[in-house]
């Protein structure tokens, strides 16, 4: 990452996409790039080849992504693979058409959806398995190893083994909780909440709570950084990073990044450094080192052009992001 | 920052006509894309382009504030609703005959993401010309939507004789006489009447003045929702309001349903304009009083239970 260093601005290393539609969601398929758009298309990008595919009939909800397929969930009630090449595949599909709100998928390929207050999770033997909720869950994440699932919900999280019969555990803690993440030792479960705060227990025998307070706004993005040692959210007028090195960021205060007159809307650590993506509802995105806070600008401020997605290739070569007036682009580092 | 989009809340007893209301909105040739959030009971047919089914999630907001509900699911959904602005011009959101429309009012003073992108346009209760009298006693709901109201449509007016409608006019009036009331047989109203009313616009509050009918005495029991307008005829001094309001809202969230004002501070030029819906207070100074307008304040609450001497006194004491 020393080519971080120099260059004040990395906007010419930008090539841009016009996706059309608000993008909800991008993931790296190796080499292609796909955009998930509120229109219902996915849109595919190789190269600067771009490549329509009706992956919906309606809007795409939510995304979730393996590196290897693009996993979306529509208001079509349909659950949708696409993969690097050929058409979408459809999954699932909710013959009352409900909307599907959270999408999950693991590293072994199984993945986990809702339709209303019934959350299903498939294997990756193609079992499907099914746990009915008590309200609608709106975030869903497996943890890091085994097929355990986190289901956000009214009142907490709920802690569930899809192959096992047993009833989920539950974590509590009174209000609604919207995304959900594991840290990727596994140690941590964290939700966003209708509070403006983030929720945090430190699992074990008796899961400690964590409370992250004093957003302005909601923060609904979530990024660990390639060590595990840190959180990153949106929410503020700064990305706010709260350290998990040893018991968790209790009684701890938050590390600032780029600080603007503008909300942070989406956050994206670099899977390799401790680089920070931050992208603002003002279209404005700024590449933060931690270590030292120096800023680079990669994308400058564009009215309605708040950012809404982001997303690193597995290298930490290229960063994709896409914005809610269906701008996007690709962010190519400039080699050392 | 683009126009924020209209929301109509569409609410009325079980069996009132709310669907076939739903459907002329949605049939009547008027231009409008709408996109309408439906409760899953009610099923009825609807055509449209955008329908979504909601849960009726109601939960207590995490901020020591009893009465401060929201609608979780109604927050979800207008989040995935607004990524696809330009798809329709309002939304419409139907609630099932049980609801409470508070926590639906709520939810756009509450949650500051609802806020900044939608309005809500105004309440529209349907009402039952026939049977609205026993739902009075027997259903606190059907008084809550009526109290509510921003505009009521008494339906079903060829079912009763004219007697009987104007004994239910009476009764709805009691509880509320600021909406908008219109009397129709099936719902047949032009779209116009209903939606971009704007009542919770405080540009536009109290503009409409209530229509209290003839001889408005009342038989006090228990559980009775009612309004009440208090006027000063001149100015009030902030440093005594605003406290008062705040305890009174405080104090007696749960039984007020809604409150209006619009007051003449002292050595302000302009007007102070709030409403309230429970505890949550929203206020903010307006537009100048112009010259030929009479700088008077007044106060109106619609509640159940409310302590008309207490809150007359309360406020009579906040004059300047």
């Amino acid at each position: 990452m020393t080519t971080l260093a120099q260059p004040v601005s990395l906007r010419e290393h930008v090539s841009p996409i016009a996706a059309g539609s608000h993008v909800v969601g991008a993931a790296w398929l190796k080499d292609v790039l796909a955009l998930a758009l509120a229109d219902g298309r996915v849109l595919r990008w190789r190269e600067g080849e771009p490549e329509e595919l009706e992956a919906h009939a309606l809007g795409i909800l939510s995304v979730a992504s393996d590196g290897a397929r693009l996993i979306t969930g529509g208001d079509d009630g349909r659950l949708v693979a696409t993969g690097a090449q050929g058409d979408p595949e459809e999954l699932a599909r909710d013959p009352k058409r409900r909307w599907i709100d959270a999408v999950a998928i693991n590293a072994s390929g199984a993945i986990a959806w809702n339709t209303g207050k019934t959350v299903q999770a498939r294997d990756e033997k193609g079992r499907v398995r099914t746990l009915e909720g008590a309200s609608t869950p709106q975030g869903l994440a497996f943890a890091p190893k085994g097929f355990r699932l986190a289901v956000a919900q009214m009142n907490g999280v709920s802690l569930w083994y899809p192959n096992t019969e047993a009833k989920p555990d539950v974590l509590d803690w009174k209000g609604s909780h919207l995304d959900v993440t594991f840290s990727p030792d596994g140690r941590f479960v964290v939700t966003s909440m209708q509070e403006n705060a983030l929720h945090g227990w430190r699992l074990g025998e008796k899961p400690s709570h964590m409370r992250m307070t004093g957003y302005p706004a909601k923060p609904r993005s979530l990024s660990w950084s390639h060590d595990g040692l840190w959180l990153a959210s949106s929410g503020a007028d700064a990305a706010i990073v709260w350290p998990f090195q040893g018991d968790g960021p209790q009684g701890k205060a938050p590390r600032e990044c780029g600080a603007r007159h503008a909300k942070v809307s989406q956050v994206a650590f670099h899977p390799r450094a401790l680089v920070l993506a931050v992208g603002y509802d003002d279209g404005c995105i700024l590449m933060i080192r931690l270590t030292d806070g120096s800023e680079l600008l990669v994308r400058a401020p564009e009215r309605g052009s708040g950012i809404s997605a982001f997303t690193w290739d597995k290298a930490g070569k290229r960063l994709a992001f896409g914005a809610e007036d269906g701008a996007a682009g690709v962010l190519t580092l400039p080699a050392a | 920052m683009s126009e924020k989009i209209p929301v109509t809340v569409l609410t009325g007893y079980l069996g009132a006509g709310k669907t076939t209301l739903l459907n002329r909105i949605l049939t009547e040739d008027h231009g409008k894309k709408f996109a309408v959030i439906v409760n899953e009971f009610g099923e009825a047919g609807i055509d449209g382009d955008l329908v979504v089914g909601a849960d009726e999630e109601v939960f207590e907001m995490n901020n020591g504030c009893i009465c401060c509900t929201v609608r979780g699911d109604l927050i979800r959904i207008l989040d995935g609703l607004m990524k696809r602005k330009g798809k329709f011009d309002a939304i419409i959101v139907e609630t099932t005959g049980l609801a409470d429309p508070a926590p639906v009012a709520q939810t756009f003073f509450v949650d500051q993401d609802v806020g900044d992108a939608t309005r809500l346009d105004a309440v529209v209760t349907v009402t039952d010309a026939k049977w609205l009298k026993e739902r009075l006693k027997d259903a606190p709901e059907a008084k809550n939507q009526i109290a509510f109201a921003d505009v009521i449509i008494l339906n079903k007016t060829d079912l009763v004789s004219a007697e009987e409608l104007a004994e239910v006019e009476k009764q709805i009036r009691a509880i509320n006489p600021y909406a908008k009331l219109h009397r129709t047989a099936h719902c047949d109203l032009p779209v116009a009447e209903l939606l971009d009313r704007k009542a919770f616009d405080l540009d536009r509050i109290l503009d409409i003045e209530p229509d209290f009918l003839e001889n408005g005495h009342h038989h006090h029991h228990s559980d009775e929702v009612r309004s009440f307008s208090f006027t000063i005829p001149g100015e009030v001094d902030p440093e005594k309001f605003m406290p008062w309001i705040n305890d009174v809202s405080q104090a007696q969230g749960p039984n007020i349903l809604r409150s209006k004002g619009i007051l003449a501070f002292k050595d302000e030029p302009r007007r102070f304009v709030f409403q309230g819906v429970h505890m949550i207070l929203d206020g903010d100074l307006q537009r100048d009083w112009k010259p030929e307008e009479k700088r008077e304040s007044r106060l109106v609450f619609i509640g159940r239970d409310l302590n008309e001497n207490e809150l007359r006194k309360g406020f009579e004491a906040c004059a300047a």
